[in-house]
């Protein structure tokens, strides 16, 4: 057998494989689920330490369920509970915290057999861009440790990358999944607001927040992506829309899909190198039959203005429940109840969760609501009505997925306005609630650029075909940054 | 739209976030910043859309009136930074 499809190949044929290979191997006893799990932490434990895109361990289970991922080992977002596991959301304020329930997605998961390995690092509170924001230390970028592997999922990015685990979860509010998948060169999907349950993910902005997944393929998304979603009826915004099988869907043709281009993404706000690779990428969908339709999303820098008060409105609600009494941190010795939620507060939050909170505060502050708050649910509005008008003329929307590849490492930290810019073309989707995903599509300079695929509402299936039918004739979704190719000598066979 | 400390200070104590008096000029130089972009906001084609509160515009689904949750008061409180007996223990509120 060749080194590719065997696990006898070691290490570079485990780490590269699909999940569907991974499961061909255990199933037919090549491999054992304590083999794969020892072989991806024996990389953790290698590899990480130039990283830290992993917060905490966790040592492998038996798989809980024999489904469609069974023995298939996973780290999730540190924002997602899981029983008996410190949950931190990279925050110091759950920096020992240790989640007493189940998320519905880590239920799920559980039930379908996958092994979790670990908690990944993230900004905290899911609020940033770059992952600089972790009470547990920045990630690095796996194909270049200067840069930032973006955010706020960037462990979960960073560690399909480097080839840690098989897929992660991630979660999207902004942009969270999409734009950390870009600059890491792995493949994220943001699902319809609704799709994935929130139950037990710790919650930023409830309007947006939306878990996903980020693997090395469309076609391991599709896989995993249908085990997570469906109705929760612990999620009161959980849609009980049919989930259709994401799998089967894949190899569909793509001849005839009208491919949108919005004319006002490829401006002068995008890097001309980004720009060129994701236009030979929309090349690739047009030579397998689709077809390129301009069309217009205008007022990116509305939903931007617009998003940054929602966002930290609904941030400013739904963590006022860390008040130092019912869990999480507490500050030392405090005068009186006022002086302990203050301190708390200000000692448990780092700086970027303390402005969002502000900003939010204010925006809905008495006297302040109308001009910000509900100016933006209406800006959220017209957004919205952009997409549906651009969706009358294709089928799928393509562009980028930001503005320029991941930039180094304290580049934007002390000027957050102009880190939000980062999220110019991901955040409208969310305001819209829309699902995307992110698809590697070439390098500037040996920084991955992603593709961003947007589908209309519940047509997560249909952006899984277009994704995986682009990775049928490009193999930039199979490059492997040296950091991980460095560690996958065969140090498991003998 | 300039916030000033007071407002600041204002919007913190709302906010139970003590801000303290090195952080507060950049601070608030940031929130300038970041509430200076919602100017975007003030176009006209705003006027007459409906607010947008949830994506998809649905309403919240009601569920029946049914007991779900079991008794789990000891796992909850597990992770209180201080309690006793089942309470959660705070500073002295009443004089």
């Amino acid at each position: 057998m060749s080194t590719s499809d065997s696990p006898q190949g070691g290490d570079a044929a485990l780490i590269n494989a699909s999940i569907t290979q991974l499961k061909g191997w255990l199933s037919a006893g090549e491999l054992s689920a304590a083999d794969l799990a020892g072989a991806f932490t024996q990389r953790i434990d290698t590899i990480d330490s130039e990283l830290n895109s992993l917060i905490s361990l966790v040592a492998p289970a038996e798989p809980g369920g024999d489904g469609a991922l069974a023995g298939i080992p996973y780290v999730h977002k540190d924002i997602f509970c899981a029983r008996g596991t410190r949950t931190t959301c990279g925050s110091r304020m759950l920096a020992d915290w240790v989640a007493p329930y189940d998320a519905t997605v880590h239920q799920r998961l559980t039930e379908s057999g996958a092994v979790l390995l670990g908690k990944a690092n993230m900004d905290e509170f899911a609020m940033g861009s770059s992952n600089e924001n972790s009470h547990f230390g920045a990630v690095a970028n796996p194909w270049d440790t200067s840069a930032v592997p973006g955010g706020s999922s960037g462990g979960s990015a960073a560690a399909v990358a480097a080839r840690l685990a098989p897929f992660a979860t991630g979660t999207d509010t902004g942009g969270s999944i999409r734009q950390p998948a870009a600059f890491c060169g792995v493949t994220g999907i943001k699902p319809t607001y609704g799709r994935v349950s929130r139950y037990g993910m710790i919650a930023y902005a409830s309007s947006f927040d939306q878990g996903g997944v980020i693997a090395k393929s469309a076609e391991d998304c599709a896989l995993v992506l249908g085990e997570m979603a469906g109705f929760d009826a612990r999620d009161s915004t959980s849609s009980d829309e049919a989930v259709p099988d994401y799998v089967a869907a894949l190899d569909g043709s793509i001849a005839g899909l009208r491919v949108g281009i919005p004319r006002q993404w490829f401006s002068d706000a995008l890097d001309p190198a980004v720009g060129d690779a994701v236009t030979a990428a929309i090349d690739e969908l047009r030579a397998a039959g689709a077809e390129a339709v301009e069309i217009d999303l205008p007022d990116a820098d509305i939903a931007l203005a617009a998003y940054y008060l929602l966002a930290p409105a609904e941030a400013s609600s739904n963590l006022s429940r860390f008040d130092g009494v019912r869990f999480g941190y507490r500050c030392e010795d405090p005068m009186d109840l006022q002086d302990l939620y203050e301190r708390t507060r200000s000692e448990g939050f780092g700086s970027e969760v303390k402005r969002r909170i502000l900003v939010g505060t204010y925006a809905l502050s008495a006297g302040y609501y109308d001009a910000f708050y509900r100016r933006a649910q209406k800006a959220r509005r017209l957004v919205t009505e952009h997409f549906q008008r651009a969706f009358e003329q294709c089928d799928v929307i393509a562009g980028p997925v930001t503005p320029t590849p991941a930039f180094d490492r304290g580049a934007h930290s002390d000027d957050p306005a102009k880190m939000y810019l980062e999220d110019i073309f991901t955040i409208p989707v969310n305001l819209a609630g829309l699902p995307g995903m992110s698809v590697p599509a070439g390098f500037v300079a040996g920084r991955p650029v992603g593709l961003q695929l947007i589908g209309r509402h519940f047509n997560e299936a249909r952006l899984l075909n277009v994704a995986h039918q682009y990775q049928q004739c490009v193999d930039w979704h199979q490059r492997m940054p040296s950091i991980a190719a460095a560690s996958a000598h065969d140090n498991r066979e003998g | 739209m300039s916030l000033t400390n007071d407002q600041l200070q204002a919007v913190a104590h709302l906010a139970r976030i003590a801000v303290e008096d090195e952080w507060s000029e950049a601070l608030r130089a940031d929130l300038n910043a970041i509430l200076d972009q919602a100017s975007r906001l003030d176009d006209p084609r705003l006027n007459e859309l409906e607010p947008m509160a949830h994506p998809l515009d649905q309403t919240q689904r009601m569920r029946a009136d049914t007991v779900t949750e079991t008794d789990q008061r000891e796992t909850l409180m597990a992770g209180a930074p201080a309690q006793e007996k089942g309470l959660f223990l705070v500073p002295k509120v009443i004089e």
